[in-house]
């Protein structure tokens, strides 16, 4: 079974938890293009790699962010959001 | 024939033909490179050499002849889609697999079972009698049936699974078939080969060289070749060549897994799908069910198979067949499905000349391999779009023309 470390309830396992996709900055809607919109909308780093994405513990309500080896399907960090973090795509 | 068998016992060397040739190294240049000798890739191969004479052609592959998703299918073929760009372009494809056996004169198994796709609720069955009238609008067999008739073409199923999900009724598709996935590969793959294409397994493709938004060609673990045009037909590995020239793409990829139990006898000559239970089953001409689920939930770049499936799976199965409870699931496996927004291909010409995309195969691939090879080839030799895939440009998500086809496998309604 695979564990996943929340950073308030501890290891717990992987079916507690559901996927929220990948870390990412929002452009400005008022300000951006139709294709820089369409961009953030649409298309993704399909690519394998260490990725920073948002994860919930649903037996909590909590939303945190998790840095995974989408290779390995390793988690290497997991911590709360921090409004200062800079997003990886 | 059983006496011809016994060539092989007698001779020290194989006495036919081999399938394939294996070329010994790679030529310098190609008049196309595609990347990837799953169905796709040899299909496109096939049809550049039968219909179009463009015969130097390399089909490279890092692993073996379709053993990517070509040979990780649940190798069910059907046409009855939602949107009319998805039933028009699909139903070619049932089309070209009829013929197919004759083609190749190679033995594909291709077996109409009939095909049936239930609903459990009220909004289900209302998508299936949208569905069924968009099909028969296109002149597809395709009907809403009610619960007899189903219990009359199944009758170990129990309606009721189990008292918690009911069946309503379903969507009917007669043509749906079930196909032997690899030997599509190798009758695709055998074509090709005879007709002069190079298919070197074991070859990688590390990079794309780029010259001034024109492909000049492909580096591989192998050398480099010059090419002018490159396919790509890779499924699950799309994201890592699309990187290779710089594009980007909505396309991500999940982990399908599926499994087989041991050996019955035939019992079961439909397939059965319900996408509330998260199952398919068919029975395969070797009498294993064939069964598969939903995507995993989140982007994974691996095979590896989980638990989590087989029990989920397992449980919803026999909420269907209780009787079922005890049979042994035989194989496991998985495969990497390049999911797209709109759960349509992501097919065509690109920004980078040169450089043609056969991919966003997601969970519905192996249906469509025929007629890939055809627009495909047809795309490559005229570099232009054949009408079939005009819906699918990578453009569309610039444009948002999104297609929505929730006709899909795995996808939930």
């Amino acid at each position: 079974m695979k564990i996943i470390n929340c950073p308030v309830n501890g290891a717990r396992p992987l079916q507690e938890f559901a996927y929220g996709g990948p870390f990412r900055d929002m452009p400005d809607p008022a300000t951006a293009s139709d294709a820089e919109w369409g961009d953030y909308v649409f298309n993704r780093d399909g690519a394998p790699g260490v990725k920073r994405e948002w994860w919930y513990h649903l037996a909590s309500g909590v939303w945190f962010v998790a840095e995974r080896d989408t290779l390995r399907d390793r988690f290497l960090k997991t911590y709360l959001y921090d409004a200062g973090d800079q997003a990886n795509d | 024939m059983p006496l011809g068998l016994l060539r092989f016992a007698m001779s020290k060397k194989h006495p036919e033909p081999r399938m394939f040739r294996e070329p010994d190294a790679l030529k310098a240049a190609y008049d196309v490179v595609i990347i990837g000798a799953g169905g796709h890739g040899l299909a496109c191969a096939y049809y550049l050499a039968r219909d179009y004479g463009i015969t130097n052609v390399a089909v490279l592959e890092q692993g073996y002849i379709g053993g990517g998703n070509t040979g990780r299918n649940t190798t069910i073929v059907r046409s009855n889609y939602l949107t009319p760009e998805g039933v028009r372009f699909y139903d070619e494809s049932v089309r070209l697999y009829k013929d197919l056996s004759e083609d190749f004169d190679l033995n594909l198994f291709y077996s109409e079972r009939g095909h049936f796709t239930f609903a459990h609720t009220d909004s289900a069955l209302s998508t299936m009698r949208w569905r069924a009238e968009v099909n028969k609008h296109m002149g597809i067999e395709s009907e809403v049936v009610d619960r007899d008739t189903i219990q009359q073409a199944c009758p170990e199923l129990d309606l009721d699974c189990g008292g918690h999900l009911p069946v309503m009724g379903a969507l009917y598709h007669a043509p749906g078939a079930v196909a032997r996935h690899d030997a599509v590969a190798w009758g695709y793959g055998r074509g090709a080969d005879q007709r002069g294409v190079e298919i070197h397994q074991k070859t990688r493709v590390t990079d794309i060289r780029v010259e001034g938004g024109k492909v000049v060609g492909v580096e591989t673990d192998k050398g480099f070749v010059r090419t002018g045009k490159v396919v790509s037909a890779v499924a699950g590995f799309t994201p890592r060549i699309t990187e290779m020239v710089g594009l980007r793409t909505p396309i991500t990829i999940q982990p399908l897994q599926a499994c087989v139990t041991e050996p019955l006898k035939p019992w079961l000559d439909t397939i059965l799908v319900s996408a509330t239970l998260h199952v398919y089953v068919s029975q395969s001409s070797r009498g294993e069910l064939v069964m598969g689920s939903a995507l995993d939930p989140y982007e994974l770049h691996s095979t590896r198979s989980t638990l989590d499936f087989t029990e989920s799976l397992s449980g919803h199965l026999l909420d269907m067949f209780p009787f079922l409870s005890e049979i042994k699931v035989n194989r496991q496996w998985a495969g990497m499905a390049d999911m797209t927004p709109d759960f349509a291909p992501v097919m065509g010409r690109t920004p980078i000349d040169g450089f043609y995309l056969d991919s966003g195969w997601g969970t519905w691939g192996f249906k469509a391999t025929p007629v890939c090879g055809k627009t495909m080839s047809y795309t490559v030799a005229n570099d232009r779009e054949h009408e079939l895939i005009e819906p699918f440009g990578l453009s569309r998500f610039e444009n948002y023309r999104l297609v929505g086809e929730k006709g899909a496998a795995s996808v939930g309604h």
